[in-house]
């Protein structure tokens, strides 16, 4: 039967192409977000082995300030929504707005960068670096392990700012976003991890 | 300026790091000045360093693989050639400070820059045309995959004429490692190079999961899918569930050296057996993904040249599956000792012995799949026949170790080293030779001489037992691993006859050089015009040898789990198509090779501690990183008419093939 070789159309032709490719790079995504789980999984855990070995320097009772971590988590929790109403401009192609909401979340992950690094900069002033026992040294690295993806995220971010306003809300443009607001999102989840884990069980 | 880096650095006061320093440069040298001689150099720019295209990187991958396998070889030659002469008053010729750079260079270089690049390759070639694809999901990730490799194997060499390798073992355990106990700069190349490798092999996990999930051709249901698919998908899960684990380990052990934490030192509440549970949770899974593809090489190959089905297809991709979700529950077995305490040890003891199950499953499909076959003892087939044999019996000797208290009297000694090389050389390097063999004529388009591929593996084979028996014997009688010196003469005749199995194995890799060499010689005369020189079985064989850029100008459709068998059974296999198609595909890029570039100067610069260099180099990595993001022009069409002239010319060379074969009464 002549049939059996025939092209398939439908998949290669123009139209779905574009389509296809866009779901083969949000799953692709979905499996970078969970090898990066893998990573922090990896820390949490020995985060956990070395919780509780203090070598007689202070312990998270006396470093943590939760009302001011509190901050910072809603300083982050909010960027997610604001992520998600540049997500949901986007779907209505309105570029004004989705710029806006982005800048919106750009500067709350800022903020919670900038709240951040005072906190470990003051804890490293009054002594307390990472180099002072094992639970430190897992606190620090934890929490600056999901900060430096923070970052790479605001870079990411900026990049995907100036990419809209100049090409407008292209579809490449849109993927992209897309897929930026997955790593977001997923950054906000490993939060409520290390403020669970470590400022609320630390305290405790 | 240059942080630690003086003068000092290279060991010009040692002759045989200088002379093997000076030889590798010259043959670099001499490499350079032939491409300049016949300007070879735009062709090596736009055809090879800048392509997108997984054949070619493929094929590169498995030359950096062959590359690193003679140095980790003379590495191997080195150290057997030590302890067949240290014995009683004699010192050898290597002083300690050199042997344990070397055992280390050795065992990293074995895993992580011959083993992944040698599958990795594989892969690149053989999973798209297998799977009726003409590309990977990610063909430009896969360019920094290649290059990323490459640096990160380039950091080694570079050990070797600046500064000094880990003399810590390829594992690298704490506090060992610590700056305290290992202050130079050995155990961060080692960091650095597995570090940067690790990213890559990553990078082709998540690659190829997504290749194999979702391009496969319209048919290709996930039990249609040809066995060496089924092991690479189940080596990418593997791959993606395992490295994220391993860069956490070397993050830790980065940061206790660099700035100065606790994680894994004596002191201050680290916890040394942490990095060791970490290592392993990595490095169980890593023995599992170097093996794994090559029990789907022999899986082709066995079926191929027995001219029958794979026996019990099913039950392989259950045992494979099987193997994937144990290789996970095992990694204590590398530390019995560790004092985990009996019922800690007797259940990984147990899930030890469990793995054999689904492998001795997989053992009796192989086996089975010959019974009343036809078969033909090809290269390939040969490889296959001294794998099942061997692997056999370094499985036998792998579950007396997964008994904790064998353990305890075995552990660290050469039972150990003769365990994992008799199922590494026989089950990765092996199935790697027999994929070699196999699919050479697909990359290039020629078949590799059988006369002096049976050479070697006769030698490989002989030198195998020779250098690996005496030392399960040594075991037994209480030889540690990694002895410079020794005292005991009883041991020495066993170093002996292992020595000379390695010098046998050399003659083996002189056989494989050889075999090159004559073949190249010969590719007019040897050309295969069919695209299908072993009368396979799955979709690679469809295309042309070498295959067009694009592998398939219409994208088959699946109708059985030997989806070329089948066509060629229904006389659908050649019909050429009345119509063709536009065809995208990537544009070449210099960008991968310069990431690869800015992330070689990162490690080396951090080896160093030359932080303006490391500073650079990284928003270098992120600048290509971002100007990729950026591009939305990635691809080129390939018009309708081109495809169809290069089609024609194949259909051409088929009929010749086919005029050839009546000509010669066949």
């Amino acid at each position: 039967m002549a049939t059996d070789v025939s092209t398939i159309d439908t998949i290669y032709s123009e139209g779905t192409e574009h389509s296809k490719t866009i779901e083969i790079q949000a799953f692709g995504f979905w499996i970078y977000l969970m090898t990066d789980l893998v990573l922090f999984s990896a820390i949490f855990a020995s985060h956990a082995v070395l919780a509780h070995n203090y070598a007689a320097g202070p312990t998270g009772k006396d470093l943590f300030n939760l009302p001011y971590t509190f901050g910072e988590t809603m300083v982050l929790l909010f960027s997610s929504a604001t992520c998600g109403l540049a997500m949901l401009t986007l779907q209505k192609g309105r570029k004004a707005q989705v710029l806006l909401w982005l800048a919106i979340t750009f500067f709350l992950g800022l903020g919670f960068i900038a709240m951040e690094i005072k906190e470990f900069y003051q804890m490293i002033q009054n002594g307390h670096g990472p180099e002072k026992s094992a639970f430190l040294s897992a606190f620090f690295t934890l929490v600056g392990t999901h900060g430096v993806h923070v970052t790479f995220g605001l870079i990411w971010m900026a990049t995907m700012m100036g990419q809209a306003a100049i090409k407008g809300l292209t579809m490449p443009v849109r993927s992209r976003l897309v897929r930026f607001s997955m790593f977001w999102h997923f950054l906000d989840i490993i939060w409520i991890g290390i403020f669970t884990f470590v400022y609320l069980m630390g305290v405790m | 300026m240059f942080g630690k880096l003086t003068f000092q650095a290279i060991p010009y006061h040692n002759p045989i790091t200088m002379g093997a320093v000076v030889g590798a440069m010259l043959l670099g040298i001499i490499i350079l000045v032939l491409i300049t001689y016949f300007r070879k150099w735009p062709y090596l720019w736009n055809e090879w360093l800048t392509s997108l295209d997984p054949k070619r990187i493929g094929i590169m991958y498995i030359i950096l693989a062959l590359v690193m396998l003679l140095r980790g070889f003379s590495d191997a030659i080195m150290m057997r050639a030590q302890q067949a002469l240290a014995v009683g008053a004699s010192q050898g010729y290597l002083p300690p400070d050199h042997f344990n750079q070397i055992f280390g260079a050795h065992g990293s270089i074995m895993i992580v820059f011959m083993a992944m690049p040698f599958l990795t390759g594989l892969m690149n070639i053989v999973v798209p045309q297998q799977i009726g694809s003409r590309d990977v999901a990610f063909p430009f990730m896969n360019a920094v995959s290649l290059w990323l490799t490459a640096a990160g194997a380039l950091l080694v060499m570079t050990s070797l004429g600046i500064g000094e390798f880990s003399k810590a073992g390829w594992s690298g355990y704490a506090p060992l490692t610590e700056r305290q106990y290992s202050p130079g700069t050995g155990v961060d190349y080692w960091i650095w190079s597995f570090q940067i490798a690790g990213a890559a092999s990553l990078m082709s996990g998540i690659n190829f999961l997504v290749t194999i999930l979702k391009m496969r051709a319209p048919g290709m249901k996930l039990m249609r899918m040809p066995m060496f698919v089924w092991t690479t998908l189940v080596t990418n899960v593997l791959m993606i569930f395992a490295f994220p684990v391993l860069t956490v380990a070397l993050l830790l052990i980065t940061l206790d050296r660099y700035l100065g934490m606790h994680f894994f030192t004596n002191g201050l509440g680290g916890n040394m057996m942490m990095y060791t549970n970490l290592f392993w949770i990595w490095g169980h899974p890593e023995v599992y993904i170097v093996i794994l593809p090559a029990f789907g090489i022999f899986s082709e190959v066995v079926a191929t040249f027995s001219r029958k089905r794979l026996f019990g297809y099913t039950s392989l991709v259950y045992a494979t599956v099987a193997i994937m979700v144990l290789s996970f529950c095992v990694w204590l077995h590398h530390f019995f000792t560790m004092g985990a305490g009996p019922n800690v040890n007797i259940a990984f003891g147990i899930s030890t012995m469990l793995i054999a199950v689904p492998t001795g499953v997989k053992i009796f499909n192989w086996l089975f799949t010959m019974y009343r076959g036809r078969i033909r003892f090809t290269t390939p087939m040969y490889w296959t026949l001294a794998f099942i044999s061997t692997f056999a019996l370094g499985g036998m000797a792998g579950v007396l170790l997964s008994v904790p208290p064998a353990d305890f009297v075995l552990h660290n000694s050469l039972f150990l080293i003769a365990h994992f090389h008799n199922m590494l050389i026989p089950g990765t390097l092996f199935g790697f030779f027999a994929g070699y063999a196999y699919w050479f004529p697909k990359a290039f388009g020629f078949p590799l001489s059988e006369k002096w591929g049976k050479r070697a593996f006769w030698c490989w084979l002989i030198g195998f037992y020779l250098a690996f028996i005496p030392l399960y014997i040594l075991g037994f009688m209480g030889m540690p691993r990694r002895m410079q010196h020794y005292e005991n003469p009883a041991w020495h005749p066993y170093l002996i006859v292992a020595a000379v199995g390695t010098a046998v194995i050399s003659v083996g890799i002189l056989c494989l050089m050889m075999q090159l060499f004559v073949s190249i010689r010969e590719r007019h005369a040897r050309r295969d015009m069919t695209g299908d020189p072993w009368d396979g079985r799955t979709l690679e064989w469809a295309t042309a040898s070498p295959p067009a850029v694009y592998n398939f100008a219409v994208i088959p459709v699946v109708q059985d789990v030997d989806a070329f068998w089948d066509m060629k059974e229904r006389d659908v296999a050649y019909q050429q198509p009345t119509k063709y198609h536009d065809i995208r595909m990537p544009k070449s890029t210099a960008k991968g090779l310069l990431t690869g570039g800015f992330t070689f100067l990162f490690g080396f610069s951090m080896v160093w501690y030359i932080w303006w260099l490391a500073v650079l180099s990284a928003l270098g990595i992120v600048f290509m990183v971002i100007n990729r993001a950026c591009d939305d022009n990635t691809e080129y069409v390939i018009s309708a008419g081109e495809v169809e002239k290069i089609e024609n010319e194949r259909y051409r060379l088929l009929a010749s093939a086919a005029a050839n074969r009546a000509a010669e009464g066949v």
